[in-house]
């Protein structure tokens, strides 16, 4: 199962991924009319040390603890991937509080979202890895769960 | 074929079932619930009463579940005893249950003590299950003074809901603080300021002592430890819950106020299992036995007691006191113990505190300031030692940059 990894070294820091990620799900076709003057609400962030910055989105973890602490019954792992269903989602941040990753943030909405890959937007592959100017983010396999 | 018996319906349930089934494809699985829906997510009763759900959606699993599951459901059925010596468990109505691995998810029932008076009341209502929160739906209508008596989570997510529904809420506890479990008188404060923008009304520091029916208007009231006097129409009673632990402790499993579970779920008695919020296990962030009732325990313990009960190897060795909730949002965040020293940042709209005891991340609180929370929770479950991290980087945020290369390349380089 492919999932985004990132590589540390090569990342710049740029944010690209965040806007590319933010317009892959805004459901737009502009991207300057998507996101521009806006603040966005991406699925995948940068984190930043000292002298070190890389790309966190969810890990798809084999065994996810936010899918057995969500007490709305709203995310679940289909295929490989954590999915959350935003119309059952309370916005309870209860997997806010469970996720080692910091990889789940709300929308613009205030209901939560994570990154699905991509898989169900008009990408269709993650945008972040698309769009990466350094190629520090890949979407590749990683040995294998099933 | 290997017989499974589940007594309960809840969270617990469900994810045992689920762990049943990752190892037991075909062994027959009968559950017993008292009753009568398809298991839901509890803690969506308040958001149901204020419309931010509805019926369907706060089913905790999809309409065909059990029938994929395989499993037979006993509705509206009751566990009154188990027979340890023939492994049976029988119902009220006679009918017994052989089972070759039990597992009891019978959760937890309201606490309400005496109160004088309390009988005459019409309108009082408990605040813990779908039926409880449909009946109170009926109860009220925009002119109704409702008292609710406990202000911990359960109490004030009833205020929460009903606060734009009905003319007036007020909620009373001995406690001098809201959410006393969880929060300190400072950071309380923070919580129970937003509740009052909203209308709600605290009498805290006192509690009910009786109540009292006016004979000519038929009005109620009640008259709080001080001697103060609320007039109400609907009382809420969210005082606290007990562990439903008798099935097993009847039998001499051990336990003192829940029943004791080991990290894999089973209890002093062979063959039966329990977990959920019947149960008492090891806080891993402080090494005391406890009931530690939230639904994330719930879920990973009643999956690990699935795979154990059918013959799979499950460990559930990290489970800690946590807890998200949200009031007119605001959100608080609490996880772990409060214990060691303490790091604390104030503004006016949030709060951050770690615990920190020698090398360990022990507990913590974070209200209006949770990004990334689930970073400081791992360190606490996980027991990261601080030494392996820049803990003042992380004081300032929750981040994994704050990790060493080795454990970052551990966390995102390939799969967890």
């Amino acid at each position: 199962m492919k999932r985004v990894y990132v590589n540390e070294e090569w990342c710049l820091g740029c944010h690209l991924c965040e806007y590319n990620c933010a317009f892959a799900n805004s459901g737009m076709q502009d991207m300057a009319l998507a996101l521009k003057g806006k603040p966005i609400y991406p699925r995948i962030h940068i984190e930043e040390g000292e002298k070190i910055s890389y790309a966190v989105s969810c890990r798809h973890c084999e065994d996810p603890i936010c899918v057995r602490s969500c007490i709305a019954g709203a995310i679940s792992k289909e295929g490989g991937v954590v999915k959350i269903d935003r119309a059952k989602c309370v916005s309870c941040f209860t997997c806010i509080l469970v996720c080692p990753y910091g990889a789940l943030a709300p929308g613009e909405d205030g209901v939560m979202q994570k990154c699905e890959l991509c898989l169900q937007n008009s990408c269709g592959e993650p945008a972040c890895v698309k769009g990466c100017p350094n190629r520090a983010i890949v979407y590749e396999e990683r040995g294998e769960e099933e | 074929m290997r017989r499974y018996v589940i007594i309960g319906n809840g969270i617990a349930a469900v994810n045992c079932i689920e762990g049943i089934r990752s190892v037991d494809a075909k062994g027959r699985i009968t559950v017993v619930s008292e009753e009568t829906h398809p298991a839901y997510c509890r803690p969506l009763i308040s958001y149901l009463l204020d419309g931010r759900t509805d019926q369907k959606r706060m089913q905790y699993r999809d309409p065909d579940f059990y029938d994929r599951m395989g499993c037979e459901m006993l509705y509206r059925r009751k566990a009154v005893r188990i027979d340890r010596e023939d492994k049976k468990v029988e119902l009220l109505d006679g009918t017994l249950l052989p089972y070759d691995a039990l597992c009891v998810a019978a959760g937890s029932h309201p606490f309400v003590p005496k109160f004088e008076g309390l009988d005459e009341v019409g309108k009082k209502f408990s605040f813990t299950t779908l039926d409880d929160a449909l009946a109170l739906e009926q109860a009220v209508d925009k002119d109704s003074k409702v008292l609710i008596v406990g202000a911990g989570m359960i109490g004030l997510k009833c205020a929460e809901c009903l606060a734009e529904r009905v003319a007036e809420v007020t909620v009373c506890d001995l406690a001098d603080h809201v959410l006393p479990t969880f929060l300190n008188f400072e950071c309380a404060a923070y919580v129970q300021r937003r509740l009052e923008d909203h209308g709600i009304r605290f009498a805290l520091g006192d509690s009910a002592a009786r109540f009292e029916k006016d004979a000519s208007s038929g009005a109620y009231r009640a008259v709080l430890k001080s001697g103060a006097v609320l007039a109400f129409d609907v009382l809420v009673l969210a005082i606290g819950a007990r562990a439903n632990a008798s099935l097993v402790k009847d039998i001499g499993g051990a336990g003192e106020r829940g029943i004791a579970v080991d990290e894999h779920m089973r209890t002093s008695l062979p063959d039966i299992y329990a977990a959920g919020d019947c149960t008492e296990s090891t806080d891993v962030s402080c090494g005391e036995r406890k009931l530690l009732s939230n639904l994330p325990n719930a879920a990973m313990q009643g999956y690990a007691a699935g795979v154990n009960m059918a013959g799979g190897s499950a460990v559930f060795d990290r489970a800690i006191m946590m807890n998200s909730i949200s009031f007119f949002g605001l959100h608080s965040m609490t996880a772990g113990s409060y214990n060691g020293e303490l790091f604390e940042e104030k503004t006016d709209t949030s709060v951050k505190r770690l615990y920190t005891e020698g090398d360990l991340l022990k507990g913590f609180v974070l209200i209006g300031c949770s990004d990334r929370a689930g970073i400081y929770t791992s360190m606490i479950r996980n027991r990261t030692p601080l030494s392996s991290v820049d803990f003042e980087m992380m004081k300032k945020a929750a981040t994994t940059a704050a990790f060493s290369a080795g454990a970052r390349e551990k966390m995102f380089g390939g799969m967890v």
